[in-house]
């Protein structure tokens, strides 16, 4: 097995491709039925059970999830802090399984940065190049460059416990970018930072990734950063995948009733098919009303499958001008949206979130009787 | 009502207890003043007496440190004092080394059987009284013929310093994040090098602290020596012991002054490393 990894030789850092999901030869990581089982017997926990995916080469790619559904362990695999149980993981082509971590071409920024409190930030970024035994002159470059990079060069000689938590992250992300890995694993890098802090980071990361050309994987429990920064996500719950896609795909087709809950607010409702033309398909909910749905794989017939709709995508407009006539039942004001529940006689009230765009848009009030317009194509029948 | 008036004291808080000032307690204050003057009143006469001019050594006649020129200039002395220094150095090294293994094994080596045994065994000897330990190791070391000289004495402090250095290490490992070991190997280091580069420096003030009681407790060690020392191998304290017993001189007082010089030395030294340096904290 030989020390260096050859990352540094294939990705130049500073590279003009633009960010191209899918144009690298192999994808960077292959997995197949991958498990991991903690303990054994009746208290055994199957922490992944059965996780399959390619992630490609130069991709953002961000794994999603609650606390506990797997995530965070499945990264820990890719790293090599954790074996798993069964199935395999390939790297560029290789079989890593059994590769120990510190011989993974692969870097890790950890969620509370995990810097060297006894080395400077000089020291810190150029440990994983000091011990793949490169030249000084090449490991000062380097160094130099990575700082500049994350826009952290004046503070070389700084110790860690003198940085501020924002400045720590790009730290741990200099330190992890240094020897140029093939893949670099983000746990959740931006939770300990405040708000503001971490919508700015979030760009930042982005353009790195573009930049390096290096594929990212990028934990996180948070939505609206899987869909910002992402070129791809596997939303997980449960130790399983529940779908790979685009953040567009994944907010706009869920594969499932988990994947339309998880990412953003949407609207379930409970409804039986009665006749299909196409793609479209006519349902009776169980407060009576019939409504034409989107629904390539439904069937007529088919009774208790589940109407989402996303808040935004219904349009509100005078009573007796909608599919159906609802009363606004509570309103809470956003500034640049009015999101409200609006009961149309169905068992939960519709969550409509309306933006305030125009001036002379007029303003609701709890207790209005509006008109409810629902688009056929945003109304999905999901698969169960 | 000022603005000053507003703030809350802080021990009217909710979840801080509120203490009464020291001192608020009735007596409180004069039973600890008549506690450290029985503890450190016998030392301060010791101490001023090593100083006394006359050779009885209660009473003053002036002031003079040629009591203690005399006890540097014994030849007697100054060999107990050298076999106490190689000792008890000998034996912080060896007892550090050992407890920093056995530090490293217990809170990083995983789970393994008879793990909290193990911690059991390795803390008890400070449960031994010690007069069971010198008895023990005197007849051992007897019983299989070790005749080593001062070895034999290197050998039993070894074995009771210990647990006194494998203390601080473990608190010290305990606190420590494992996510800095994990981040060394992530960053291509061996195991050898993540214990070198990471483990070790970060785990050091906690092997000082350790080296120094041991180095400490060794110094003073006198019931253990005196049954395991052969004739020639007497220690500092063990000779102190032998002086009085032929009449005391303000010489031995400027001895244990001198002894207690080294010792209260250590104990800050000690003090000092351990103390949490502020913005070099471990998460």
């Amino acid at each position: 097995m030989p020390r260096t990894p050859e990352a540094a030789t294939v990705t130049p850092l500073h590279s003009d491709m633009p960010s191209r999901p899918g144009t690298g030869a192999a994808p960077a990581i292959v997995l197949e039925d991958v498990r991991k089982t903690y303990g054994r017997g009746a208290s055994a926990v199957q922490a992944l059970r059965g996780i399959s995916f390619e992630i490609r080469d130069n991709e953002f790619f961000t794994l999603l999830g609650p606390s506990g559904c797997g995530k965070t362990t499945l990264l820990r695999a890719l790293a090599g802090f954790e074996h798993a149980t069964g199935g395999t993981i390939r790297l560029f082509g290789q079989n890593i399984m059994d590769v120990s971590a510190h011989r993974r071409p692969v870097n890790t920024v950890f969620q509370h940065y995990a810097l060297f409190p006894h080395m400077t930030v000089a020291e810190n970024v150029a440990y994983g190049l000091r011990r793949l035994r490169r030249p000084a002159d090449e490991i000062a470059a380097a160094v130099a460059e990575t700082l500049r990079l994350v826009k952290m060069e004046t503070f070389a000689d700084r110790r860690p416990t003198q940085l501020s938590g924002g400045q720590q992250q790009r730290v741990a992300l200099a330190r992890a970018l240094a020897p140029h890995p093939k893949v670099l694993l983000l746990d959740e890098p931006l939770s300990a930072l405040d708000l503001k802090l971490r919508q700015a980071m979030r760009q930042e990361l982005k353009q790195i990734q573009a930049k390096t050309g290096i594929t990212f994987i990028f934990v996180t429990h948070d939505q609206d950063e899987a869909l910002s920064m992402s070129d791809r996500i596997a939303v997980m719950s449960d130790g399983l995948v529940q779908q790979v896609g685009t953040p567009t795909e994944i907010y706009e087709r869920p594969a499932n009733r988990f994947v339309a809950g998880f990412v953003g607010d949407a609207n379930f409702i409970k409804a039986a098919i009665m006749s299909r033309a196409n793609t479209e398909v006519t349902c009776k909910t169980i407060g009576g009303l019939e409504l034409r749905a989107d629904g390539k794989k439904a069937r007529a017939g088919q009774r208790d499958v589940t109407l989402f709709l996303r808040p935004e995508k219904v349009r509100l407009g005078a009573p007796g001008q909608g599919s159906v006539d609802g009363v606004v039942a509570t309103l809470q004001y956003l500034g640049n949206a009015c999101l409200m529940e609006v009961d149309i006689g169905e068992a939960t009230p519709l969550l409509v979130s309306e933006r305030i765009a125009d001036v002379d848009q007029p303003r609701r009030a709890a207790g209005d009787r509006v008109g409810v317009k629902l688009d056929p194509r945003s109304l999905q029948v999901l698969e169960e | 009502m000022t603005a000053q008036d507003d703030i809350v004291p802080a021990a009217a808080l909710p979840g801080t207890k509120v203490r009464r000032a020291f001192g608020e307690v009735p007596g409180l204050k004069t039973l600890a003043f008549c506690f450290l003057a029985f503890l450190y009143l016998p030392i301060g006469v010791l101490v001023a007496y090593s100083f006394n001019e006359g050779n009885i050594v209660m009473v003053w006649t002036g002031f003079s440190t040629d009591w203690y020129a005399q006890a540097l200039a014994d030849a007697d002395i100054r060999k107990a004092a050298m076999n106490s220094l190689i000792v008890a150095v000998s034996a912080t090294a060896i007892s550090t080394t050992c407890a920093t293994l056995a530090a490293l094994a217990l809170a990083r080596g995983g789970a393994f059987r008879g793990k909290v045994a193990l911690l059991g065994l390795i803390s008890l000897p400070l449960m031994v009284p010690e007069i069971v330990t010198a008895v023990a190791t005197l007849v051992f070391f007897s019983s299989i013929g070790l005749r080593l000289g001062l070895g034999n004495v290197i050998i039993a402090h070894t074995t009771f310093c210990i647990p006194f250095a494998f203390m601080p290490i473990r608190a010290r490992l305990e606190g420590m994040d494992t996510t800095l070991e994990q981040a060394s190997r992530d960053l291509y280091a061996s195991d050898w090098e993540t214990f070198r580069l990471v483990t070790l420096p970060l785990l050091m003030p906690g092997v000082l602290a350790g080296a120094m009681l041991a180095f400490v407790i060794s110094m003073d060690d006198f019931i253990i020596t005196l049954m395991v020392a052969g004739a020639g191998d007497t220690t500092l304290p063990v000779y102190i012991y032998s002086m009085i017993r032929q009449g005391i001189t303000p010489e031995v007082n400027a001895v244990s002054s001198i002894l207690l010089l080294f010792s209260i030395a250590m104990v800050t030294a000690y003090w000092f490393t351990t103390r949490q340096k502020p913005g070099r904290n471990i998460h």
